[in-house]
């Protein structure tokens, strides 16, 4: 371990990609990283999606520039293995076996589970069916396009759990959201801090950890999730297999996974997000408590898209998502 | 009537009486190889991948996919789009353009418009969609347009605030050009305004104005951030798509895609490049 | 015999042997005309400006004034990010260089073609309409070819101007052609040959100073195409102001920080074109 912090610090630097510092408290664990190891972090593309990062990595081959780790939806890193390096933390063991690719090239890191955000002035929402009053009139929207963005996937597919749909037939979601457009209430916007800010879009569909009142910057903003429906989703770690910075990178995937309470795992804990050693650090005792205690609670089995059952969603997306809301 | 040309000092000039070697064409090569490298090279490479797959082998039968009427579909919406805030930019930037050119030279107006015209013209996006938004949109202050979210009425407006400074900007130096002695000898010989504006100041004008119109067209079309702030969950037009198929995490993504429908686009593109220059033809026969 | 002028210097006295009144009912008309459309056109564009203005004094709960946004573009350290005063500085470079290879390829090609190579003018026409064809995302797929090239001999985000100047030929050729068209071109070269002028002072003492309002307008169109470039710049993961400004604003939960920033920029980006139109615009009043 210590050789390899002399070798990152020689390298003195780090690239990133498509880290927003309010997603998941990455703004305070890029700062942490730098003072710790004095080691400059490069943040690019703070709003690519999981493909611009595998896209850039292709297109920067070779260049200093090239992003260093990525952080990208299962989906993504499954189709992209052969640019990943394989690399095992030293915490690999508390991984659980379902969250990593056994030959060490992608393990997943923090997730969350779907819910509802919305402004206080609606009262409470206790079922997905208060969406479609009159109340809501132009008021219910996504995180961005479902064939486009996996948050919003996601979404529909949370009201597609929420009206008995089953993971693999997104089709109930998607009548849900034409329901929705009918009476009015769908909201055409892509939710981001501004449009929520100025009221636009009081009612947002999006990860939990991305619903906190403070990433979300609107007091008494509440969340809401479907009884009985815990769709839950994590993200992967990577590490570029033609790194400009390999020993920088590695540096960096071990902060992430360490168990220290200024450690990674903590530090997305503190953003609301679950990280994914999650299990085992509550049993060492090395969990911040008031952190996990503060995460919205979910009820029911949790369920994870799968390669293939996302992938049908998409399918079905593509043909009939413009129809159904247009 | 041809004189000797001489220097200063009386003698012919070196170059005087000597036949250019190299054709005449030679002198824009410098600009030919920039643009060669820098815009044919890169479009090149994306036209190439419009006709690959994924794996890198050609695949022609990509092209069929220009019948998809979703694909279809989503060129059309470009095409209104593009022909309503051009036209409507053109038209309205002609107007405000003569009445900045028709001021002093040299005063504030002028200059406040022309920079006003340059910030505003490369102007748009996230803000620009969110500045309408909050103005005129569902919680907008000023009132609700219920046609807001309307394509292309909605989108179209929002576009014609960066459409007009630019046609400003390109059509003014125009209008410059048109000499004050030749409306007052149009007068002189006791026309109307209506006759100059028909027989000299118009044709006069319209190989800029049309230049201008196409460019605002051209402007529009592969402009998407405004429209993805616009409104994001409906693919109108082109480049919505273009992005869906270039950054969708959801497996819906294709280099290829994209590159076909960028392919679509420039064929678009020469198309209406052909009508105006036939629109310029005709002008031009104004001029007669 | 009087000094040809244009539109823009209708004198406002009426010339010695015209009636009065004509000329000063005209002017009147005119006056009228120029004043309506500057307030309609001013509402139109400064409201939504407003708008935005006001979004970003937006304090924590709707309806209240803050300054943060503002304080917050001054403040920004940055984990990640160089900070504000280089991203400006290497802007600002960018621009000039931008500016200046665009000038120096395009005037003279544009002149050259117009007196010798006429043929070549629909041709240069299309390519300089190429660049806005083709979407900004998808471009990169080609130009990341290139600039992953470049980058073997430099990392700055100078490197941006090769694809700058391609980006600005639409903007740049239509104000360019716009001025060009309105002065005789073939007479003035023949002129300044016949009294011994070489090409080059032909070019650059001669026929561009005709050109100045169409010049100032590509310039101006130029500059503010690389202040205002996002895009490229994003996606080729090189830092420029607008990239620096965006990454500004997504630091912050404050969502006003991102229309803090866009103003500033904005304001920035016209106080920049206000002082450049001053120089353009010197020493007109010596001609005649």
């Amino acid at each position: 371990m210590n050789a390899l912090v002399t070798a990152a610090k020689k390298e003195g630097t780090l690239n990133v990609i498509a880290l927003p510092p309010t997603w998941a408290n990455y703004g305070t664990i890029i700062n942490t990283f730098e003072k710790k190891y004095g080691i400059t972090v490069n943040s690019t593309l703070p709003d690519g999606t999981s493909q611009q990062e595998v896209d850039a990595v292709k297109q920067e081959n070779g260049s200093p520039k090239a992003p260093d780790v990525l952080d990208v939806g299962l989906a993504v890193a499954l189709a992209n293995t052969k640019l990943f390096a394989p690399y095992e933390v030293s915490t690999w063991s508390d991984i659980p076996a379902a969250q990593k690719d056994p030959s060490g090239l992608w393990y997943e890191d923090y997730g969350g589970y779907m819910a509802i955000g919305y402004e206080s002035k609606f009262g409470t929402i206790t079922s997905l069916s208060q969406l479609l009053t009159p109340k809501f009139k132009g008021a219910v929207a996504l995180n961005g396009n479902p064939t486009a963005a996996n948050a919003a996937l996601n979404g529909v597919m949370l009201a597609n759990l929420a009206e008995g749909g089953t993971p693999s037939n997104i089709s109930k979601g998607v009548a849900f959201f034409h329901q929705l457009k009918q009476v009015g209430n769908f909201n055409p916007i892509s939710a981001t801090g501004a449009t929520i800010k100025a009221g636009s879009t009081p009612v947002v569909f999006n990860w939990d950890y991305l619903n906190l009142s403070s990433y979300v910057g609107v007091p008494g903003w509440k969340v809401f999730v479907p009884s009985g429906v815990a769709l839950g989703g994590y993200y992967a770690q990577a590490i570029n297999k033609n790194a400009p910075h390999p020993a920088a990178a590695r540096l960096w995937e071990e902060f992430l996974y360490s168990q220290a309470s200024t450690g990674g795992q903590n530090l997305w804990l503190q953003g609301g997000a679950r990280p994914v050693e999650q299990q085992a650090m509550t049993s060492a005792g090395t969990i911040d408590t008031s952190a996990a205690t503060a995460l919205p609670t979910v009820s029911g089995t949790p369920v994870f898209l799968s390669q293939s059952q996302s992938s049908d969603a998409a399918t079905y997306l593509a043909t009939n998502w413009a129809n159904a809301v247009g | 009537m041809t004189v000797a040309a001489t220097t200063k000092t009386g003698v012919r000039p070196s170059w005087a009486g000597r036949r250019p070697h190299a054709p005449t064409w030679v002198g824009t090569v410098p600009f030919l190889a920039y643009v060669a490298i820098f815009l044919l090279w890169p479009t090149g490479i994306v036209v190439i991948d419009a006709l690959k797959n994924p794996d890198g082998a050609w695949a022609f039968s990509n092209v069929s996919e220009f019948g998809n009427p979703l694909i279809r579909g989503y060129f059309i919406g470009s095409f209104k789009l593009c022909l309503l805030s051009a036209a409507a930019g053109s038209v309205l930037g002609a107007i405000l353009a003569y009445a900045v050119a028709s001021g002093d030279p040299d005063g504030l107006i002028r200059r406040l418009y022309l920079s006003v015209s340059g910030v505003l013209a490369q102007f748009g996006g996230v803000t620009l969609a969110f500045a309408f938004l909050v103005t005129i949109g569902p919680v907008g202050l000023l009132f609700h347009a219920s046609w807001y979210f309307d394509f292309p009425w909605g989108i179209g407006l929002i576009y014609t605030y960066f459409q007009i400074p630019l046609m400003v900007l390109v059509f003014m130096p125009a209008i410059d050009g048109l000499k004050v002695q030749w409306r007052e000898a149009s007068e002189n010989l006791g026309s109307s305004a209506w006759q100059y504006w028909r027989y000299v100041g118009g044709p006069l004008l319209a190989p800029a104005f049309l230049g201008g119109a196409l460019l605002l067209f051209a402007n529009a079309l592969s402009a998407f951030a405004t429209i993805q702030a616009w409104e994001n969950q409906i693919a109108y037009i082109v480049p919505q798509q273009i992005s869906t198929a270039m950054s969708s995490e959801v497996g819906l993504s294709s280099v290829n895609e994209a590159s076909l429908l960028a392919l679509g686009l420039v064929i678009m593109v020469a198309v209406v490049m052909t009508i105006y220059a036939l629109l310029q033809r005709r002008a031009a026969r104004w001029l007669r | 015999m009087a000094a040809l002028t244009s539109v823009g210097e209708t004198p406002i006295a009426a010339p010695a042997g015209r009636p009065r009144g004509m000329a000063a009912g005209r002017r009147r008309r005119l006056n009228t005309f120029r004043y309506v459309v500057f307030t309609l056109f001013g509402a139109f564009f400064l409201i939504p400006l407003l708008a935005m203005l006001r979004f970003s004094l937006e304090g924590a709960k709707l309806g209240t004034w803050s300054l943060s946004a503002w304080r917050q573009i001054a403040s920004y350290q940055g984990s990640g990010i160089p900070p504000l005063l280089s991203s400006i500085e290497i802007t600002l470079e960018l621009a000039v260089i931008t500016c200046a290879v665009m000038l120096v390829l395009l005037v003279p090609t544009m002149i050259w073609v117009q007196l010798r190579v006429r043929w070549l003018t629909r041709t240069i026409e299309v390519l300089c309409l190429l660049p806005l064809t083709i979407p900004a995302i998808v471009l990169v797929v080609g130009l990341g070819e290139i600039y992953n090239r470049i980058q073997r001999f430099s990392l700055s985000a100078l490197m941006l101007f090769w694809i700058y100047v391609i980006l600005a030929l639409p903007y740049a050729y239509r104000a360019l052609a716009a001025g060009l068209g309105g002065i005789d071109v073939k007479t003035l070269s023949e002129a300044a040959r016949s009294l011994g002028a070489s090409w080059f002072t032909v070019i650059v003492r001669v026929i561009a100073p005709n050109m100045r309002q169409g010049i100032l307008n590509a310039v101006l169109l130029t500059f503010s195409l690389v202040l205002g470039e996002f895009t490229i710049a994003y996606l080729l993961l090189y830092t420029n102001l607008q990239v620096e400004l965006y990454s500004i604003s997504r630091n912050t939960p404050n969502a006003g920080v991102l229309f803090s920033t866009s103003f500033a920029a904005l304001l920035f980006a016209f106080a920049l074109l206000m002082i450049l139109s001053y120089a353009g615009r010197g020493r007109r009043r010596s001609r005649g």
